[in-house]
């Protein structure tokens, strides 16, 4: 048995923040509630764990009080689309700077296996122990329909191309959401009869059919079935909530002397003491 | 069969290059036996040990270990940061 000290950061999140050039002290991380919501306390960055489904409004609020720090959220889809649906669509309809990292595992795992809003038709959950009914939504399409910059699918069976993903939304200007297919071996593979982990993580490799640019109607999730992953939409030169608001009201407020473009709480502060000194 | 596998790159390998400049690391008491690292490794390197760790999980270990191409690839698959790959090029030689 060999041992190291020297242990490499195995993890495509963090591989893809080492490689970027970004300054560390500019990155703040936001979770919600769920089995991702422990992100926030694994890493030596500003984080935040917000409560069950308002990690997006957390970090709007953030993003726009601080407009240098580039905020990433993790959310499964339970804090996301189910309880948070509603702050999701205003955050890409508002295409605020924020990188969303959506963790599907396609029911509410942490709190026993409930339905979720992506819980595909059949699947038995706790709250439906004969099978859901209920059309789920399709993230892609959602996120591309609302106004999302940067949408790619990858399953936690794609670790590289997961990494370049996050590079890339890294790099992005823009409302970028990513989705990660993973399994719930403990409720939803087992409520479901789909076997361990491995066996799920198999057919992630033998039923996703990568197809990038792939139109996001055709990418839904069904119980069984093969499904897409890729990079989906890549849009280039869309105006950021506060690039918005800055570049209207420099128009609007043209003749007023008076008018100061909002560079962020942390500026204001070092003017307002600039002023009293 | 399994012996003769092994038998083919064991001795002779580690004889002739006494530190490999790729190779697989281990933190066995960590793995919970989830078989990912075995099932995804590119040039199946690993097999379950006969063995069992602390928490009475199967670990993997290396039985094809000169075989190893450092990509990491069990490294990114672990959940519990169990096992990784590690390249040595000649900037970290230590």
């Amino acid at each position: 048995m060999e041992t190291t000290d020297k242990h490499p950061l195995n993890n495509a999140f963090l591989n893809a923040l080492d490689k970027s050039p970004m300054d560390k002290n500019k990155i703040a991380i936001v979770s919600g509630i769920g089995c991702t919501g422990r992100v926030a306390g694994y890493v030596n960055l500003d984080s935040f764990h917000t409560t069950h489904g308002r990690a997006l409004p957390f970090a709007e609020g953030l993003k726009a009080a601080s407009p240098d720090t580039k905020v990433v959220v993790f959310t499964g889809d339970g804090d996301l689309m189910s309880i948070g649906g509603n702050h999701f669509i205003h955050a890409g309809r508002k295409n605020m700077d924020l990188m969303v990292i959506c963790v599907n595992n396609l029911n509410y795992a942490m709190t026993g296996g409930q339905v979720s809003a992506t819980t595909p038709q059949r699947a038995i959950t706790a709250t439906a122990p004969y099978g859901s009914f209920c059309e789920p939504f399709n993230l892609p399409f959602l996120a591309e329909t609302v106004g999302a910059v940067y949408v790619a699918r990858w399953t936690v069976y794609h670790v590289r191309e997961m990494q370049k993903a996050m590079s890339e939304a890294l790099n992005k200007k823009g409302f970028s959401f990513i989705e990660i297919m993973s399994p719930c071996p403990t409720l939803f593979e087992r409520r479901n009869k789909m076997g361990s982990a491995l066996t799920r993580m198999k057919f992630y490799k033998e039923n996703t059919k990568v197809e990038n640019n792939a139109d996001t109607r055709n990418t839904k999730i069904s119980l069984n079935d093969p499904f897409t992953v890729g990079k989906f939409v890549d849009i280039e030169g869309k105006k950021t909530y506060l690039e918005a608001m800055n570049s209207y009201y420099d128009e609007a407020f043209q003749s007023d002397d008076e008018y100061m473009r909002y560079r962020g709480l942390a500026q204001k502060n070092y003017e307002e003491g600039c002023l009293n000194d | 069969m399994e012996e003769s596998k092994r038998n083919k790159c064991s001795s002779d390998a580690k004889t002739t290059s006494p530190k490999p400049k790729e190779k697989v690391c281990f933190q066995t008491e960590r793995c919970k036996g989830c078989g990912f690292c075995i099932e995804f490794c590119p040039v199946k390197v690993l097999e379950f040990s006969k063995d069992y760790n602390k928490k009475g999980y199967h670990y993997p270990v290396a039985v094809n270990a000169c075989k190893c191409i450092g990509c990491n690839m069990c490294g990114m698959y672990c959940p519990d940061f169990a096992i990784w790959g590690e390249k040595n090029s000649d900037k970290n030689k230590e």
